[in-house]
C-alpha cells in the first residue's frame, strides 16, 4: 500500500492507538509506528471503518504522543520461513536475536495459521517414549498431540519438559526431533537454563527459539507462539520434520490478551479475561497434529502455570478443554521429595488409547494403567481415613491399597532426572508394584493378563 | 438502497456495510473475495453482518452483495456419511478445492448436485398428494432409504411422476397446479420443520450404555444434558450414544471443539458395526464438524444446520439422535458475536436471549407425527462444558431447566478411571414412568423393580459412607458392610463400563438386566449365607464371583453369566459349611 505517513493519532490507551481518517485500512493489517525521537514500533490493525482505526502496538506505548507518525504496511503479519530456522535463536518478533542474519524466507507464511480441515487430519497413533513412566504407563504420548503440562510457580515443569525434550523417541526409529521453542514472558534465568540444557545436549542445533522475555513488551507474546507455530507448520508440512513445540509460560500470553481486552474496554469474561480467550487459545493448540500427504508432524508441549495452584482458573481449564490432555504437576510430591512429581489422577492423556496395545506398546497396557489408577486414588483417599479412624479400622483390602499409593509415589513416580526407562520396563516395573495386592482385588485386569505377566500369579 | 453496498466497518467475524438493502438473516457476499455472511441487525442505514469466514485483509470501501436467500441446507440424498462444516460445506470438497487447510472464498454445495440415483417413485398420476407426503424412495446408503417428500407448503394432483435414474435437481414429479418437484429441497436453518403434532415419548432411545440404560434412560424423541468438566467424558459419552444408541439416523455436532475427535469419528465409525443392522455406522451417520479454531460465526450456525438436517430425516419417519459437543461453544459464539455488536450482556457477558436459544433448540426435539402421517422423532444429547466443571453458570442452568435428563459427569470419578464418570446420586431421569411400561414388556415384567433395588442400594451406601468417613468400616454391624460390598459391586461391575473394551462397550438390555439381577442375587445369598454363620470375608471372595465379576469382559458372556451366578452361590453356601 502507500508509504503515506498519518499524524493522526485521537487516543491511546494502554496498548491501544486510535486514529482517525484514513484510506481504507485492512483488517489485521500491519503498522509501523515512527515515534518522534525515530524509534520504530510495530503494531495490528485490531478494528477498521471508514472514520477510525484501532492499533494494538506490540511494543507497549510508551512514548507515542499525536505527532507519531503511522504507515500501514498493507499487509497482514508474515514470517519469512525457510529451512534456514533450524538452529536459529529469533526475538518474540521474529527478529534474530542471535546475532545471525536476517532470516531470508523460501516465501512468507501468514502468522495466524489457516484450520487445518478436520476431514483431512490423520489419528495421531505412534507412541512416543520418554522414558517417564508416570508419562508412559499413565498418560501416553503419541506423535501429533497437544498436551500442556500445567503447573505451578516453583514446580519442576522446566525439568520435565526438558527431559522429555531429550528422551522422547518412537520405537522403531531414531529419527529426531527438531524442537521449537517459544519463549512468553519467562524470566532470563529460566530462558538460560532451556539454552544451555539444549546446547549441553546439542540439540540446539536442531531447534528453532523464539523468545520473548519478562522485561520484553507484553503485547508482543501474543505474536511469538503464532510465529513459532508458524515456523513448526513449515517445518512439519513443507519439509517432512517430526517438530515438538515446547512453549512457556500460557499463563503470560494470556494475560496479555487480558490487557488488550481491557484496553478496548471489552465485557470481561471469568476473572477479567476476555470472552473469545477459548476461541483464540484454540487456534494456537489446534495448530498440532499429523495431516493427510504429509510426511511430518507438529507435538505441543504448551506449559503453563497456574495461578495459585487453581485448576479451576479460566487460563488451565480452558486450555484443558482444548488440549487433548493434561500432564499435571502437584506442590504436594514436590514438596514429599519426589521426582517428577506428576499427580496421575488429574492427568489425562486423551489420545493414550490410540497409542497403546498389541504391536504399539504391549497388549497388557490398558489394563495395567486403568489398575494403577483404581488403586492408587483408592489408596490415597485412604490416607484421610486413616488420619482420622487409624489403620486398625481398615480391612485387609484397604491396608493393602493404602500401602500401594505409598509404593507407587517412591519407586514408580520417582526416577531420576536422566532416568530413561523403557516401556517394557515400566509395564513391568507397574506388576512388581502391583504384588503388593492380592490378586483378587485387582479387579481391573483381565484374567488372561494376570495369567501372562503377574510376576507371581501368572499361570 | 439496492442490493449492494460497501463496508463501513470491520471487527473480527463482524461487519458493518452501508447503503445496502437486506433483511435480517438474508445471506450477503461480503469484499472482494466474496466471504459468505449473514445478516444479523438492522440499524439505520447499516446492516450488521456475521461472516463465516476469516476476514483479515479486508478492507472498509470493499463491495458487499446481497443474495437475497436466507442460510439455508440443501436436503435430499447424499446427505449420510457427509461430514461438513457449520454452514453445511462438504469438508471433502473443500479439501479438494483447497487443500488440507481451510483457506476461504470456496463454495461447496450441500449435497453433489449431479450424482445419479435410483428413484423409485411410490405415488401414481392422479393422486393426491400432500406437504410432507413420500413419492418415491431412493436406497441412499446400504441401510437406509431416503424417503423423498413433498416440500412443506406444497401439495396437490399428481400430474406426472417419474421413476429411474436422476440426479437430485432434476424433475421428477409434476402437480396440477404446476409445481415441479425434484429430490432437493431447501429449508432455513433457523425455522423448525413443520409437523402435525408432537406425543409424549413412551420408547427408550437404548443406548447399551448400563448405567444411562438402566438408571437415567432417555427416551425417543427427549432431550438430555451432559455437563462435566474437561476430562470427565462428555464426548465419549455422545460418542458412545451416536455408535451403540438404536436410532436409526444420528446426527453428529461437533461444535467448537477437536479437529482430531472428528477425525476418530471419521475413521472408526466406516469400520463400526451396527449391532442393530449389522452394517457399517457410517451408514446412518451425518457428522457436523466446525472445530475450536474454525470461524465462531459458522460455529453459531452448526447447530441450527445439524437440527434441521435431523428434522429432515424426522420427516421420513425415521427415529433420529443428534449430539451436540458442545453447547457451551456455540453458546460462547453467541457471546462472541454479541459483544462485537454491543449488545448490552446479561449474565457473565452472555446475550439476554442466551436461554431463549437454548431453550428452542431443544424444543426442536420430540416424537412427532409428521406432514406425511409417519412417526419420527429427534433426540436431543447436549454436552456442556462449564467453566472450572460449576454448573451454577448460565449455559448449564438454561440447559437444565429445559432437558429432562441430567447426566452429571463428576470430575472425582474420572480421575479414579471411573467411566462413565456420571454420577448417580445427582443425574436423574424424568423418562422412567413414561417407559416402565416398554421395560416391563420387552425386558423384563419386573425391570423397574430391580431398577429401584439398585438404586436404593446406592442412595443407601452414600449414607453409609458418611459414616465411614467417621469410624472406618469395620466399626459397621456386619450387615451394612455386606451392604457396602453389594453397593462396591454396582458401582465396579455395573455403573462402570469401559468404552475402549470391544466387549463390554456395548450391553444389551437383556444383559444388564441379568447383571443387575446377579448383584441382587449375590445380596440375597451372601445374607443367608452371613446369617448363618458364615463370614463376610469368605463370601465375598468366593473364586466364583471373581469369575462372575471378570467374566463381562469376554465373549458370550450373557450367555454364560446365569451358570456363573449359580457357581457363585453354591460356592457362598458352601462358606457357611466351611465355618461349621
Ligand atoms: N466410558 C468410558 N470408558 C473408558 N474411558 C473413558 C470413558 N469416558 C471417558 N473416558 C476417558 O476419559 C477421557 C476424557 O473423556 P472425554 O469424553 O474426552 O471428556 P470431555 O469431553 O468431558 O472432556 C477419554 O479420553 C478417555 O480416556
Ligand atoms: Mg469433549
Amino acid at each position: 500500500m502507500s508509504g503515506k505517513e498519518y499524524r493522526t493519532i485521537t487516543d491511546v490507551k494502554g496498548p491501544l492507538v486510535f486514529l482517525n481518517k484514513t484510506e481504507p485500512v485492512a483488517f489485521g493489517e500491519i503498522v509501523t509506528l515512527r515515534l518522534t525521537d525515530g524509534s520504530i514500533k510495530n503494531g495490528q490493525v485490531l478494528d477498521t471503518s471508514d472514520d477510525m482505526v484501532v492499533v494494538q502496538v506490540f511494543e507497549g506505548t510508551a512514548g507515542i504522543d499525536r505527532k507519531t507518525g503511522i504507515r500501514f504496511m498493507g499487509d497482514v503479519f508474515r514470517l519469512p520461513v525457510s529451512k534456514d530456522l533450524i538452529g536459529r535463536i529469533l526475538t518474540g518478533a521474529g527478529k534474530p536475536r542471535d546475532g545471525g542474519p536476517e532470516i531470508i524466507g523460501e516465501s512468507n507464511a501468514d502468522i495466524i495459521g489457516a484450520a487445518i480441515n478436520p476431514y483431512s487430519r490423520e489419528s495421531p497413533e505412534e507412541f512416543i517414549q520418554t522414558g517417564i513412566s508416570a508419562i508412559d504407563c499413565c498418560t501416553t504420548l503419541v506423535r501429533g498431540q497437544k498436551l500442556p503440562i500445567f503447573s505451578a510457580s516453583g514446580l519442576p515443569h522446566n525439568d520435565i519438559a526438558l527431559q522429555i525434550a531429550r528422551q522422547a523417541k518412537l520405537l522403531d526409529s531414531d529419527e529426531q526431533f527438531i524442537v521449537v521453542f517459544c519463549a512468553m514472558g519467562i524470566t532470563a534465568e529460566e530462558y538460560n537454563y532451556f539454552r544451555h540444557d539444549l546446547e549441553r545436549t546439542g540439540a540446539l542445533e536442531n531447534a528453532v527459539l523464539f523468545v520473548n522475555l519478562a522485561d520484553d513488551p507484553a503485547v508482543e507474546r501474543l505474536i511469538t507462539p503464532r510465529l513459532a507455530l508458524t515456523a513448526a507448520e513449515f517445518l512439519a508440512f513443507e519439509h517432512d520434520y517430526h517438530v515438538l513445540v515446547i512453549y512457556t509460560d500460557m499463563t503470560n500470553y494470556c494475560d496479555s490478551l487480558r490487557q488488550i481486552g481491557a484496553a478496548r474496554e471489552e465485557v470481561p469474561g471469568r476473572r477479567g479475561y476476555p470472552g473469545y480467550m477459548y476461541t483464540d487459545l484454540a487456534m494456537l493448540y489446534e495448530r498440532a497434529g499429523i495431516v493427510k500427504g504429509k510426511k511430518g508432524s507438529i507435538t505441543q508441549f504448551p506449559i503453563l502455570t497456574m495461578p495459585g495452584d487453581d485448576i479451576t482458573h479460566p487460563i488451565p481449564d480452558l486450555s484443558g478443554y482444548i488440549t487433548e490432555g493434561q500432564i499435571v504437576i502437584s506442590r504436594e510430591l514436590h514438596q514429599k521429595g519426589i521426582y517428577p512429581p506428576i499427580n496421575v489422577l488429574p492427568s489425562l492423556s486423551r489420545l493414550m488409547n490410540a497409542g497403546i496395545g498389541d504391536g504399539k506398546t504391549r497388549e497388557d497396557h490398558k489394563s495395567v494403567s486403568d489398575q494403577l489408577y483404581a488403586a492408587y486414588a483408592q489408596g490415597r483417599e485412604l490416607r484421610g481415613l486413616v488420619a482420622i479412624v487409624g489403620e486398625d479400622a481398615l480391612n485387609e483390602r484397604d491396608r493393602q491399597l493404602l500401602k500401594f499409593s505409598d509404593i507407587f509415589e517412591d519407586t514408580y513416580l520417582r526416577q531420576n532426572r536422566d532416568e530413561d526407562r523403557s516401556i517394557t520396563q515400566t509395564l513391568e516395573m507397574a506388576w512388581d508394584i502391583l504384588t503388593n495386592i492380592d490378586t483378587k482385588y485387582l479387579v481391573r485386569l483381565d484374567q488372561k493378563w494376570i495369567d501372562k505377566y503377574h510376576p507371581t500369579d501368572k499361570k | 438502497m439496492s442490493d449492494k453496498g460497501s463496508i463501513y466497518r470491520i471487527s473480527g467475524p463482524v461487519v458493518t456495510v452501508t447503503g445496502i438493502d437486506a433483511k435480517m438473516y438474508d445471506i450477503v457476499r461480503v469484499g472482494d473475495e466474496g466471504l459468505m455472511g449473514e445478516v444479523i441487525e438492522l440499524h439505520g442505514e447499516k446492516a450488521v453482518i456475521q461472516v463465516y469466514e476469516d476476514t483479515s485483509g479486508v478492507r472498509p470501501g470493499e463491495p458487499v452483495i446481497n443474495t437475497g436467500e436466507t442460510l439455508s441446507v440443501a436436503l435430499g440424498p447424499g446427505l449420510l456419511t457427509q461430514i461438513y462444516d457449520g454452514i453445511q460445506r462438504p469438508l471433502k470438497v473443500l479439501e479438494e478445492k483447497m487443500g488440507v487447510f481451510i483457506t476461504r472464498g470456496v463454495d461447496a454445495d450441500g449435497i453433489e448436485m449431479d450424482k445419479i440415483w435410483e428413484f423409485k417413485p411410490s405415488v401414481a398420476v392422479g393422486d393426491e398428494v400432500s406437504s410432507g407426503q413420500v413419492i418415491g424412495t431412493v436406497q441412499e446408503t446400504e441401510t437406509i432409504e431416503h424417503r423423498v417428500m413433498v416440500p412443506p407448503g406444497k401439495g396437490g394432483v399428481v400430474k406426472e411422476i417419474k421413476g429411474g435414474e436422476f440426479n437430485v435437481t432434476e424433475i421428477i414429479c409434476t402437480l396440477e397446479d404446476g409445481s415441479e418437484l425434484a429430490m432437493l429441497q431447501r429449508w432455513p436453518v433457523r425455522s423448525p420443520r413443520p409437523f402435525v403434532q408432537k406425543y409424549a415419548p413412551d420408547t427408550p432411545l437404548v443406548t447399551g450404555q448400563r448405567i444411562l440404560d438402566f438408571l437415567f434412560p432417555l427416551a425417543k424423541g427427549g432431550t438430555a444434558g451432559i455437563p462435566g468438566p474437561f476430562g470427565s467424558g462428555k464426548t465419549v459419552t455422545q460418542q458412545q450414544l451416536a455408535k451403540w444408541s438404536d436410532a436409526q439416523i444420528v446426527v453428529y455436532i461437533g461444535c467448537g471443539e477437536r479437529g482430531n475427535e472428528m477425525t476418530e469419528v471419521l475413521t472408526e465409525f466406516p469400520e463400526l458395526i451396527d449391532p442393530n443392522t449389522g452394517k457399517p455406522l457410517m451408514n446412518r451417520t451425518v457428522m457436523i464438524a466446525n472445530t475450536s479454531n474454525m470461524p465462531v460465526a459458522a460455529r453459531e450456525a452448526s447447530v441450527y444446520t445439524g437440527v434441521t438436517i435431523a428434522e429432515y430425516f424426522r420427516d421420513m419417519g425415521y427415529d433420529v439422535a443428534l449430539m451436540a459437543d458442545s453447547t457451551s461453544r456455540w453458546a460462547e459464539a453467541m457471546r462472541e458475536i454479541s459483544s462485537r455488536l454491543e449488545e448490552m450482556p446479561g449474565e457473565e457477558g452472555y446475550p439476554a436471549y442466551l436461554s431463549s436459544r437454548l431453550a428452542e433448540f431443544y424444543e426442536r426435539a420430540g416424537r412427532v407425527e409428521t406432514l406425511g402421517g409417519a412417526d419420527g422423532s429427534i433426540s436431543i444429547i447436549g454436552a456442556v462444558s462449564p467453566p472450572g466443571g460449576d454448573i451454577s453458570e448460565p449455559v448449564s442452568q438454561g440447559t437444565l431447566r429445559i432437558v429432562k435428563v441430567f447426566w452429571g459427569l463428576d470430575a472425582g470419578l474420572a480421575r479414579q478411571r471411573h467411566f462413565p464418570s456420571i454420577d448417580w446420586l445427582s443425574s436423574y431421569s424424568l423418562y422412567p414412568t413414561a417407559l416402565d411400561q416398554w421395560y416391563r414388556e420387552n425386558v423384563a415384567p419386573d425391570f423397574p423393580d430391580v431398577r429401584t433395588k439398585i438404586s436404593s442400594l446406592l442412595q443407601v451406601e452414600s449414607e453409609l459412607q458418611e459414616i465411614v468417613q467417621l469410624v472406618g468400616s469395620d466399626a459397621l454391624p456386619i450387615d451394612q458392610q455386606l451392604t457396602l460390598e453389594v453397593a462396591r459391586m454396582i458401582r465396579e461391575y455395573f455403573l462402570q463400563q469401559n468404552a475402549f473394551h470391544e466387549v463390554d462397550t456395548y450391553s444389551n438390555l437383556d444383559l444388564q438386566y441379568k447383571m443387575a439381577a446377579a448383584i441382587l442375587s449375590f445380596q440375597d445369598n451372601a445374607k443367608l449365607a452371613i446369617e448363618a454363620g458364615a463370614m463376610l470375608e469368605d463370601v465375598v471372595n468366593v473364586p466364583a464371583r471373581t469369575d462372575l465379576l471378570r467374566g463381562r469382559f469376554e465373549e458370550n458372556y450373557g450367555e454364560r453369566i446365569e451358570s456363573l451366578v449359580t457357581k457363585m452361590n453354591k460356592q457362598i453356601a458352601s462358606a457357611v459349611e466351611a465355618e461349621d
